[in-house]
C-alpha cells in the first residue's frame, strides 16, 4: 500500500501505531477510575496496557510490511528507521510494564495513572521518531517529556519522588525552552519547519547562516539535556535515584533512545550539511560524557545511582555515532539502543526484586552475597552488568563494536580511543556490584530469605538475557534489520 | 521548496509593532517621571499604605489555599482551549467540509474523555 496523502485518511494510517497506543491509553485511563475496587492492586490495569502495547507492535508491523511513502518530505515518516525505533520504544515499554506490576501493587500507586502515563509517554517517543517536521519533533518531545515528569514524581509519599519529578520537570521546561527556540532560529533561517526543506535549504547555501548556527547550538543543547550529556547532565542522577525504580528504568531506556533517534533524524539529516559546524560540539560532549559519566559512576555506592551515571556515559558512547554520522554508525546506534534497552531494563528489573518493599536495598553492601542466596536472579544480574560493561560474548560488546566500526570508518581516532578506555573504567564499577553478589557475605543483620519472585518479572528476565546473549553471540539478524532501517536515511536530500 | 524567506519585507513588516512598543513604552515612563517631578510630596501615614483606602493588608502573602481552587483552574484551561479551537473551526465548518469536521470529533472525543476521569476522580465536587 502506497501512501501519498491525498486524503486525510492516510495521515491516519501513517500514524496507526500512535493511534492504536493513544486508545489503549485512554482506556486504561477509563478503566482506572470504573469498577468498584479502586486501590487494588490494578494488575490487570498493567495486562491491560500489555495488550495495547502489543496493538500498537502489530500495527507497527503492518507498516513495516507491507506500507510504503510517496516522497520523503511529508510530516510523518513511514521508513524503516522509525519502525524500527518504535519496536525499541514498546519493547522497553513492555518490560517496563510487566516489571511494574508488583511494585505498583506493593507501594499501592494509583495504577490506571500510572499505566496510561506510561503508554502515552511512548506515544510521544513514536511521534518523536516519525517527525519529518521539527514541530511534531516539539510536540513529540513534550508528550513524553509530560508524561514522564508525572511518572517521576509518582509515588507521592515518598519526598525524593516528590523531589525528582520538580527537579526533572523545572529543568526540563528549561531545556524545551532552548530547543523551541533553536526550532525557531532554523526556521527562522531557512523558512520551513520541515526537515526535508531544512536540508535542502541549508544544501543550496539559502540558508541565513547567523540565524541557522545559534540554531543549531540551541537544538544541540535541548537535544543534549534529553540524552543528559555531560555539561547538561546534573538532573539525571537525582531524578534516576528519587524516581519510582521501574520509572527509573524506563527513563533510562526509553526515553533516552526516543531522544537519540530524534537527535540523529534532526542533525543528520536536516542538518548534515553543517556537520562541520556541529560536529565539533558535539565531539566535546561526546568525550566530556563517556569520561565523567564513567570516572563518578566508580566512586558510587549506590546501584541505583550507579546505574544513573552510567545510563550517561552510555549516552556518550551513543553520542560518538552522531559525530561520526555515517550509516554504519547510524546502524550501530539503532542495534545499540536496542541491546542497551534489554540489557539496561534486566539491570534495573533485578534491582526492583531486589529493593523488596521499599526503595533501599539498593545499596552496594546490600547486594553482598546476594548471588549466592538467589542464584537464578544473581546469574542474570551478572549478564546484565557484563553486558552494560561490554563483555565479549554479550550484546554490549556487539553494540560498542559496531559503534566503534562507525567511528573508524569516519577516521575518529581520538573519540575511539577514549571510548575503549572508558569502557575499561567501565569494568570496575559493573563488575564491583558482581564481586559483591558472589564473593562477599551478607551485611548483618539482613534476613538472608530467598526472594519470591512474580513468575512475570522471571519472564521479563529470561527474555532480556535471552535476547542479550543472543545479540552477543548472533547479532547478524537484528544488526541487519538495523542496518536497513538507516539505509538511505541520510541520503534524502539528492546529490548529498 | 523553502517558503519564502524572511528578509527585508518581514522586517519592515514588524516595523509599526516596534513603534507601538517604543511609543508605549515613553508613555508608561514618562507619566511615572511626570508625576514624581510634578506633585508635591506631603506624606502621611496613611498616605504611605499600600492600599490608602483600602483594608490593612495582614499576615503572609503565601497563605496555603485549598487544592480545590486549582482544579476549577485547571478544568477551566481544558475548556478554554476547546473553544479557542472549536469557534475557528465552527465559524468556517460549512467550507472545509468532512475531514476537519472529523478532527475536531476525535478533539473533542479526547476531552470527553478526560472530562470522564475527571468526573469520576471527584474533582468535579466541592465537598
Amino acid at each position: 500500500m502506497l501512501l501519498d496523502y491525498s486524503s486525510g485518511f492516510h495521515y491516519l494510517l501513517a500514524l496507526a501505531p500512535e493511534v492504536v497506543l493513544s486508545v489503549a491509553g485512554m482506556v486504561v485511563l477509563l478503566a482506572g477510575v470504573t469498577g468498584k475496587r479502586e486501590g487494588g492492586p490494578g494488575h490487570e490495569l498493567g495486562w491491560l496496557s500489555l495488550a495495547g502495547l502489543a496493538a500498537a507492535a502489530v500495527a507497527n508491523g503492518w507498516l513495516y510490511a507491507g506500507v510504503a511513502e510517496d516522497g520523503a518530505t511529508a510530516m510523518i515518516a513511514v521508513d524503516r528507521f522509525r519502525l524500527f525505533a518504535n519496536w525499541i520504544f514498546l519493547l522497553g515499554a513492555a518490560f517496563a510494564v510487566v516489571v511494574s506490576l508488583d511494585y505498583v501493587a506493593r507501594q499501592k500507586l494509583q495504577a490506571g495513572e500510572y499505566y496510561s502515563l506510561i503508554l502515552f509517554a511512548v506515544v510521544g517517543m513514536m511521534f518523536m521518531a516519525s517527525a519529518r517536521d521539527l514541530m511534531i519533533v516539539f510536540l513529540g518531545l513534550e508528550l513524553m517529556s509530560i508524561g514522564v515528569y508525572a511518572l517521576a514524581a509518582f509515588n507521592r509519599r515518598d519526598r525524593r519522588s516528590a523531589e525528582a519529578g520538580l527537579k526533572y520537570f523545572l529543568l526540563g521546561a528549561f531545556a524545551s525552552g532552548f530547543l523551541l527556540f533553536g526550532i525557531a532560529l532554523v526556521y527562522g533561517a531557512t523558512g520551513s519547519t520541515n526537515i526535508h526543506d531544512v536540508a535542502v535549504a541549508v544544501q543550496e547555501g539559502t540558508a541565513a547562516r547567523g540565524l541557522l548556527l545559534p540554531g543549531v547550538a540551541l537544538l544541540a543543547a535541548g537535544f543534549a539535556f534529553k540524552v543528559s550529556a555531560v555539561p547538561f547532565h546534573m538532573w539525571t542522577p537525582d531524578v534516576y535515584q528519587g524516581a519510582p525504580t521501574p520509572v527509573t528504568a524506563f527513563m533510562a531506556a526509553s526515553v533516552k533512545s526516543a531522544a537519540f533517534v530524534a537527535f540523529l533524524r534532526v542533525f543528520l539529516v536536516g542538518l548534515g550539511d553543517v556537520s562541520s559546524e556541529w560536529g565539533p560540539i558535539l565531539w566535546w560532549l561526546s568525550a566530556a560524557t563517556m569520561v565523567a559519566g564513567n570516572l563518578i559512576a566508580v566512586v558510587q555506592s549506590n546501584v541505583k545511582r550507579m546505574l544513573a551515571y552510567s545510563s550517561i556515559a552510555h549516552g556518550g558512547y551513543l553520542l560518538v555515532a552522531l559525530v561520526a554520522g555515517n550509516d554504519t554508525a547510524a546502524g550501530g546506534l539503532l542495534f545499540y539502543l536496542l541491546v542497551y534497552t534489554v540489557m539496561n531494563v534486566g539491570a534495573f528489573a533485578v534491582l526492583i526484586v531486589a529493593g523488596n518493599q521499599s526503595e533501599r536495598g539498593s545499596r552496594i553492601e546490600d547486594f553482598g552475597g546476594f548471588g549466592w542466596r538467589n542464584p537464578v536472579l544473581g546469574v542474570f544480574m551478572t549478564i546484565f552488568l557484563l553486558s552494560l560493561a561490554g563483555f565479549p560474548g554479550t550484546g554490549g560488546f556487539m553494540a560498542k563494536l559496531f559503534l566503534l566500526q562507525g567511528a573508524v570508518e569516519a577516521r575518529l581516532w581520538v573519540l575511539s580511543v577514549i571510548l575503549v578506555l572508558t569502557t575499561v573504567v567501565s569494568y570496575w564499577y559493573y563488575l564491583r556490584v558482581a564481586w559483591y553478589m558472589w564473593m562477599k557475605d551478607a551485611p548483618e543483620g539482613t534476613a538472608p530469605a530467598r526472594l519470591a519472585v512474580p513468575i512475570a518479572a522471571h519472564a521479563v528476565l529470561l527474555i532480556a538475557a535471552g535476547l542479550v546473549l543472543l545479540t552477543g553471540v548472533f547479532p547478524g539478524a537484528p544488526l541487519e534489520l538495523a542496518m536497513g532501517a538507516v539505509e538511505g536515511l541520510v541520503e534524502v536530500v539528492a546529490g548529498r | 521548496m523553502p517558503r519564502e524567506l524572511p528578509g527585508r519585507s518581514m522586517t519592515k513588516s514588524y516595523a509599526p509593532i516596534l513603534v507601538i512598543l517604543g511609543v508605549s513604552i515613553l508613555n508608561a515612563v514618562g507619566m511615572v517621571v511626570a508625576s514624581h517631578v510634578l506633585n508635591p510630596s506631603r506624606p502621611t501615614p496613611q498616605k504611605s499604605m499600600p492600599y490608602e483606602s483600602g483594608m490593612i493588608p495582614l499576615g503572609d502573602t503565601r497563605a496555603r489555599f485549598s487544592v480545590k481552587f486549582y482544579m476549577v483552574a485547571i478544568s477551566f484551561i481544558v475548556f478554554d482551549l476547546e473553544t479557542i479551537f472549536l469557534i475557528p473551526w465552527a465559524v468556517r465548518a460549512r467550507e472545509l467540509g468532512w475531514g476537519p469536521f472529523v478532527a475536531v470529533f476525535l478533539f473533542v472525543v479526547v476531552l470527553a474523555v478526560g472530562l470522564v476521569y475527571e468526573w469520576k476522580k471527584g474533582g468535579l465536587e466541592w465537598d
